[in-house]
């Protein structure tokens, strides 16, 4: 913003502006100038290019996957596995996304969160599906008081969001690492073994919520091919909601907010409010990702486990098209398809064609790469 | 009275703008007797990992000064330096000899990925600090690709040592035994006990005169400009974006050094893991010397190096005696590091946004004197 | 020496698209001689300066007619430095200067006094040190030249306005070359004494054989200083005088006056002396930078159209921005008897008033959303308009269709120019944008409507048919509608009443039918 109003009508920059808004009839006539790019520019323009390429890449892999000696279905459910996954951990980046507060690096809280849904409940005592249910209802009130605290924070350092999101995360996993040691658990299944305090690692949920949605209707095609219609259907109902969401004057309000804030400011919002719900929004979608993980994962895993979890699901939503201010449903839908589609298919479909195992260091590259791309683009439009 | 109150207030001030450092200080003293180590053991360690660290945080006080905030992205360097390091000791070249190539060698890649970083962040005004973040992750993968891939199958990588048995790729560790410590050794003074390498204080007190020397530079003067104001440095005709870009490829290759430096101390190469938390340890340590994120000097960094240090040498045996879990202790100098980065980033931007209410409020004070004088009328 | 004048500025002529803004400009300045330059908000000075200076936005926007000629020379700029070189230094309204370096170090900025070293033997000139000595000594002499003291050691972040107005002068001071200082509203931040000292330097400079071009409201400060004034008005010249042979009130005369006199629009003025009043505003500040509003009395009768006019930077915007709590404000403001609370921004709109900022790209668009988002947002949050309730009221949910219903309607109402009302806002032209902005404040149906320089950076055909449309929502629904523009024409075309500020106060209120004459003197009368 700047400082004089009137007055920097004499600063050179202001000027431009307002010559540009007054002569340029328009300021992108988009469909124009696609017109006129060509038909396959056209479709990097509108697709992105990045996106464009890493389709390429996995549609080159799932064609190459049979010849190389690999199970075509086989690598189909592989996908649609590993999307029921993290689908809903891909959803989460969307609210704040919605409100302006960036990309959602501090995603390893709500994750804590949810962490601590999952161990609570088995330490309670529950079992089988009702376990599962059971650590959504205890997870929910640390998301929101977590969600809280974290959004009052985001809200008194607007502009910094990302970078300190990145540590909020990094710090309350470290401080996690200590309570995991600390916290009174005793059930056995969770805790060790010859000291009979602090929980293990890796905590198996056989008997808990070991594919708890995943069995729910699935249907099976295969030994191989076991479609995980709960999850998906879960993850389904999730979407919705937040679809809904959006179409709600409240989210019509988040939106407009993380558009141009001072806009919805002079239209009677209450920006901060709107911020910190989102904020909430994201941080429980995240303890209700990691739970949906985990059910299929078939393992909670403590300690530094959710250090990283952040990045591949910030990727994927870029991958699928969002930007550092703007994202769909859509969006997390094709990123996530196309992000795990990478993840599970280069390395077996590598290990097979040329025997080395470079899966790894692609994931790193065009994960960290897709971000990168995001962040070097101008944000458009927005009071900042 | 009046005095008093004044330094009451003076004291709350200094409190406030010192809190990290000071609640470091209040660790440390909680934390060092617990850990009931001899202070000859503790000034011995101390010492060894000055001269093993401090080139490296040095390196981040140039970005900072040019208003790009703190270069997460120094990993760059470390990996040129690891590099180096590795035809170094591919070739067969050890003793002072080694690490003297290997610091050339290291210059033409850290300036290379110094210039591709720096032009990323050039694309990325605003958001200096999650990019440089993302870079050296990014660049984390490439450098495998090239270290795990590239050496032996493309890149002409010889010997057993250092190449993995399969044919290509480098080894998970690559000794550097044979150059071990013979930085620190050299001219190495004991004094009561405690070995004080003084050729690597020496390097170390070079690069302080040439940091500031280079303040004090025209280049020095532009970065300061443009650290502070981009568009009126570029009014007065200063070329913001080159500017930009020599602060992070010095610091990039002085981070390249500083590797060296770091690894020559430690006597071998984790070839994947070992640049990978050293940006995290530097800025942390940094900033534990009382830096900020817009403002830095060679006391921050000397102060933070001991008190960091001291509470990483002291947190895991002080967390064993009080919990009787050494791993708590571990974990909780790793919450330190990330702590203190996370209360340095909200301060710095609490204080942004400070900054910016406060002349605000004192119009409105002048408008409601003005409304009054003109009510009083 | 020969006998050419030090600059000459011949048939200046400019236009930004066909939009003629300087025609026929002709100056000449001596050495040592102070040119005083007025003219109201838009009649050319910026533009004119902006030519001499060689701005990019001049070339960019085509580049200018006429010539400039230096010591009898055809120069052409191409950027500011070219000007530079050629000895002509500007001081800006806003400062251009490095908060925390100290005034020397400002005063020398990019031209630092530097030692060769071994290094920069090797490494080229920048890594030259800095000599600072001679830094300080240099920047002593033009704060010796400028004749106010200052302090060379403080640094900027610490100094009063003041201050830092007289550390860019001696930057400009400090440049050996200079010859022609152009001063652009200078004293509009300084105290009545730092005014006075800068005053006294110009005289001090001019002394030393510095031209200066001083552009300034304060016309007394003009008549005080200057050799000669020469007063703009709608892109021409039109008076080039001594100042021994004008006056304040010659000057103002000309500034406002018209050379079309355009009564025919002020004829429709209605006079509403009858009419209650809707609105009284006491005692009102304002914190706005930039416009600061002191302290405002003001009334507005039912179902007129208001207009407030004013100068630049007088404080004219902070009154609607304040009220409608953008910006933080005190005093009262009562609307039909309530009590409007300030600083809160859905108070106001709860209580059915309405604005329209003159910041259409920061505050009034989302410039990456559709026009039907645009246009219904604010009514949807503010009255639950274009909302159907689901599961009993539970969930509020998005209308589109009757979203899409409105924005139509407005959309033919006020003949938006788009290619469909899913549009993203950014896509459309200034003139359009403006409409939006219109149809938002009219979509919330309200009692009273503040709309702030509507016609700002919008071309001709479209300022008529937003003017249009304001004073058809006047009449037909009754609105009270309050106008800020720094055009007075516009204002006198459209409103009952108009409201002059100057210097943060409301120095008069007249009925539009009054001359520019009377208008202009309130302008400038307590311009500060």
């Amino acid at each position: 913003m700047s400082e004089k109003k009137d007055n920097n009508l004499n600063s050179p920059s202001k000027l431009n502006d307002e010559l540009r808004s007054a002569i340029t009839p328009a300021a992108a006539p988009s469909a124009l100038q696609m017109r006129e790019m060509g038909p396959l520019r056209a479709l990097a323009a509108s697709f992105g290019l990045p996106r464009l390429i890493i389709t390429g890449f996995l549609l080159l892999m799932f064609i190459v996957a049979p010849f190389v000696g690999n199970d075509f279905w086989k690598q189909v459910a592989n996908v649609i596995n590993r999307f029921s996954w993290n689908a809903v951990l891909v959803l989460a980046m969307v609210p704040m996304i919605h409100s302006g507060c960036g990309l959602n690096f501090g995603l390893p809280l709500g994750i804590i969160s949810g962490l601590l849904g999952a161990t609570m409940s088995i330490e309670l005592g529950f079992t089988g599906v009702g376990s599962f249910f059971a650590a959504i209802l205890i997870a929910t009130p640390i998301a929101i008081v977590l969600g809280s605290g974290y959004g009052w924070l985001l809200n008194r350092i607007k502009g910094g969001e990302m970078m300190i999101a990145t540590y909020v995360g990094f710090s309350s996993v470290s401080f996690m690492c200590m309570m995991w040691l600390l916290l009174p658990y005793h059930s056995p299944t969770m805790v060790w073994g010859f000291a009979g305090k602090g929980l293990r690692t890796t905590i198996s949920l056989e008997g808990f919520y070991d594919k708890a949605l995943a069995n729910f209707l699935a249907i099976k095609f295969s030994d191989d091919f076991i479609l995980p219609t709960g999850t998906l259907l879960f993850f389904a109902l999730l979407a919705f909601l937040m679809w809904a969401f959006l179409h709600t004057k409240t989210g019509t309000a988040m939106t407009a907010v993380g558009s141009n804030p001072t806009f919805a400011r002079a239209a009677g919002v209450n920006v901060d409010r709107m911020r910190l719900l989102s904020v909430i929004l994201s941080t429980w979608l995240g303890a209700m990702g990691i739970l949906v993980y985990e059910q299929g994962f078939g393992f909670i895993q403590l300690y530094n486990a959710p250090f990283y979890m952040a990045l591949p699901a910030v990727s994927a939503i870029l991958i699928g098209g969002a930007s550092v201010n703007k994202a769909s449903i859509a969006n997390v839908v094709i990123g996530t398809f196309l992000f795990q589609g990478m993840v599970t298919m280069t390395p077996t479909v590598m290990n097979s064609a040329i025997h080395m195992d470079m899966s790894e260091v692609i994931r790193v590259i065009v994960s960290q790469g897709m971000i990168l791309y995001a962040l070097t683009r101008k944000t458009e439009g927005g009071g900042r | 009275m009046e005095e008093n109150k004044g330094f009451g207030a003076k004291a709350l001030e200094f409190v406030r703008n010192n809190i990290v450092p000071i609640l470091f200080i209040l660790i440390c003293a909680f934390c060092i007797p617990l850990s009931g180590f001899s202070p000859a053991y503790l000034i011995n360690e101390i010492v060894t990992r000055m001269g093993r660290n401090i080139f490296l945080i040095l390196c981040l006080l140039i970005p900072i000064m040019a208003g790009m905030g703190l270069n997460f992205a120094m990993t760059l360097g470390a990996m040129a330096g690891e590099i180096a390091l590795i035809f170094v000791s591919d070739w067969q070249i050890w003793g002072i000899p080694g690490v003297v190539l290997a610091m050339i060698l290291q210059i033409p890649f850290s300036i290379l990925l110094g210039l591709l970083c720096g032009s990323i962040l050039n694309h990325s005004k605003g958001r200096e600090m999650i990019t440089s973040y993302i870079i050296s992750f990014f660049m984390t993968g490439v450098y495998q690709l090239v270290v795990l891939y590239m050496m032996g199958s493309i890149i002409p990588i010889k010997h057993f040592s250092v190449k993995l048995p399969r044919g290509y790729g480098i080894r998970n560790t690559v000794s550097l035994l044979n150059m071990r410590q013979c930085l620190d050794n050299l001219l190495a003074v004991n004094i009561g006990g405690v070995k004080v390498p003084v050729l690597t204080f020496l390097i170390i007190g070079v690069l302080c005169l040439f940091i500031l020397w280079f303040r004090k530079t025209k280049l020095g003067q532009d970065m300061r400009a443009v650290g502070q104001d981009m568009e009126v440095a570029r009014d007065a005709g200063i070329n913001v974006e080159r500017t930009r870009l020599i602060s992070i490829v010095i610091s990039t290759v002085m981070a390249g050094f500083g590797m060296i430096i770091y690894l020559q101390n430690m006597g071998n190469i984790s070839t994947y893991s070992s640049h990978s938390q050293i940006g995290m340890f530097c800025i942390a340590a940094l900033l534990v010397g009382g830096a900020s994120v817009d403002k830095a000097s060679i006391g921050n960094v000397f102060l933070g190096v001991i008190l960091f240090h001291t509470m990483f040498i002291v947190a895991p045996k002080a967390g064993a005696a009080i919990t009787g879990d050494s791993m708590i202790g571990e974990y909780f100098r790793v919450f330190c590091s990330y702590g203190v980065i996370t209360i340095a980033l909200v301060m710095y931007e609490t204080k942004k946004r400070r900054n910016k209410s406060r002349t605000a409020q004192e119009l409105a004070r002048a408008a409601a004197e003005e409304a009054a004088k003109e009510a009083a009328k | 020496m020969s006998n050419a004048p030090l600059l000459e500025m011949r048939n200046i002529r400019k236009d930004f698209f066909g939009n003629q803004v300087l025609e026929d400009i002709n100056l000449t300045l001596h050495e040592g001689e102070v040119l005083g330059l007025c003219g109201e908000n838009g009649a050319g000075k910026s533009t004119l300066m902006k030519i001499l200076f060689g701005m990019d936005v001049i070339r960019e926007t085509g580049g200018y007619g006429g010539d400039i000629l230096i010591n009898g020379e055809k120069v052409e700029f191409a950027t500011p430095f070219d000007a530079l070189a050629a000895g002509i230094g500007m001081v800006h309204q806003e400062f251009s200067l490095i908060p925390g370096f100290t005034a020397t170090e400002n005063i020398l900025l990019n031209r630092e006094p530097t030692k060769h070293s071994v290094l920069s033997e090797v490494f080229g000139s920048r890594l030259d040190t800095l000599n600072n000595r001679e830094m300080a000594s240099r920047s002593d002499t033009a704060i010796e030249k400028m004749g106010v003291r200052i302090d060379a050691d403080m640094t900027i972040n610490s100094m009063p306005v003041g201050h830092k107005q007289f550390t860019e002068i001696a930057r400009e001071l400090s440049k050996e070359q200079l010859r022609l200082l152009i001063l652009d509203e200078p004293t509009a931040v300084l105290t009545e004494k730092e005014a006075e000292a800068l005053l006294e330097s110009i005289r001090g400079m001019s002394k030393r054989g510095i031209a200066i071009i001083f552009i300034t409201h304060r016309l007394h400060e003009i008549l005080s200083v200057c050799g000669k004034v020469v007063v703009m008005r709608d892109g021409h010249v039109v008076s080039d005088v001594p100042a021994a042979d004008t006056t304040v009130e010659e000057i103002t005369r000309q500034m406002v006056g018209r050379s079309v006199e355009t009564g025919a629009a002020a004829q429709e003025a209605r006079s509403l002396d009858g009419a209650r009043t809707i609105m009284s505003i006491r005692k009102l500040w304002v914190d706005m930078p930039g416009e600061l509003v002191r302290c405002v009395d003001l009334d507005v009768r039912e179902g007129e159209i208001l207009g407030i006019g004013g100068l630049a930077g007088q404080g004219k915007l902070g009154i609607p921005n304040g009220i409608m709590g953008l910006y933080e404000a005190g005093g009262s403001v009562t609307l039909d008897g309530k009590d409007i609370p300030l600083n809160s921004p859905r108070k106001c709109l709860d209580a059915s008033l309405a604005f329209v900022s003159e910041d259409r790209r920061g505050v009034g668009l989302l410039l990456d959303e559709s026009l039907e988002w645009n246009v219904a947002f604010p009514a949807m949050q503010v009255q639950n308009k274009f909302l159907k309730p689901l599961l009993g009221g539970l969930v509020k949910w998005r209308d589109e269709k009757a979203i899409r219903a409105v924005t139509e309607k407005y959309v033919e109402e006020l003949a938006i120019k788009c290619t469909g009302t899913r549009q993203k806002a950014k896509e459309l032209s200034g003139g359009n944008q403006q409409k939006i902005c219109l149809a938002k404040a009219f979509a919330l149906e309200p009692k009273f409507l503040f709309v702030s320089e509507p016609t700002r950076g919008i071309d001709v055909g479209a300022k008529a048919l937003v003017l249009e449309a304001l004073r058809k929502f006047n009449r037909e629904s009754g609105v009270t509608v309050v106008m800020i523009s720094s055009e007075l024409e516009e204002l006198r075309s459209v409103c009952d009443r108009i409201a002059i500020v100057s210097g943060g106060r409301i120095s008069g209120v007249l009925p539009a039918s009054a001359s520019s004459e009377e208008l202009g003197m309130l302008m400038v009368s307590q311009v500060v």
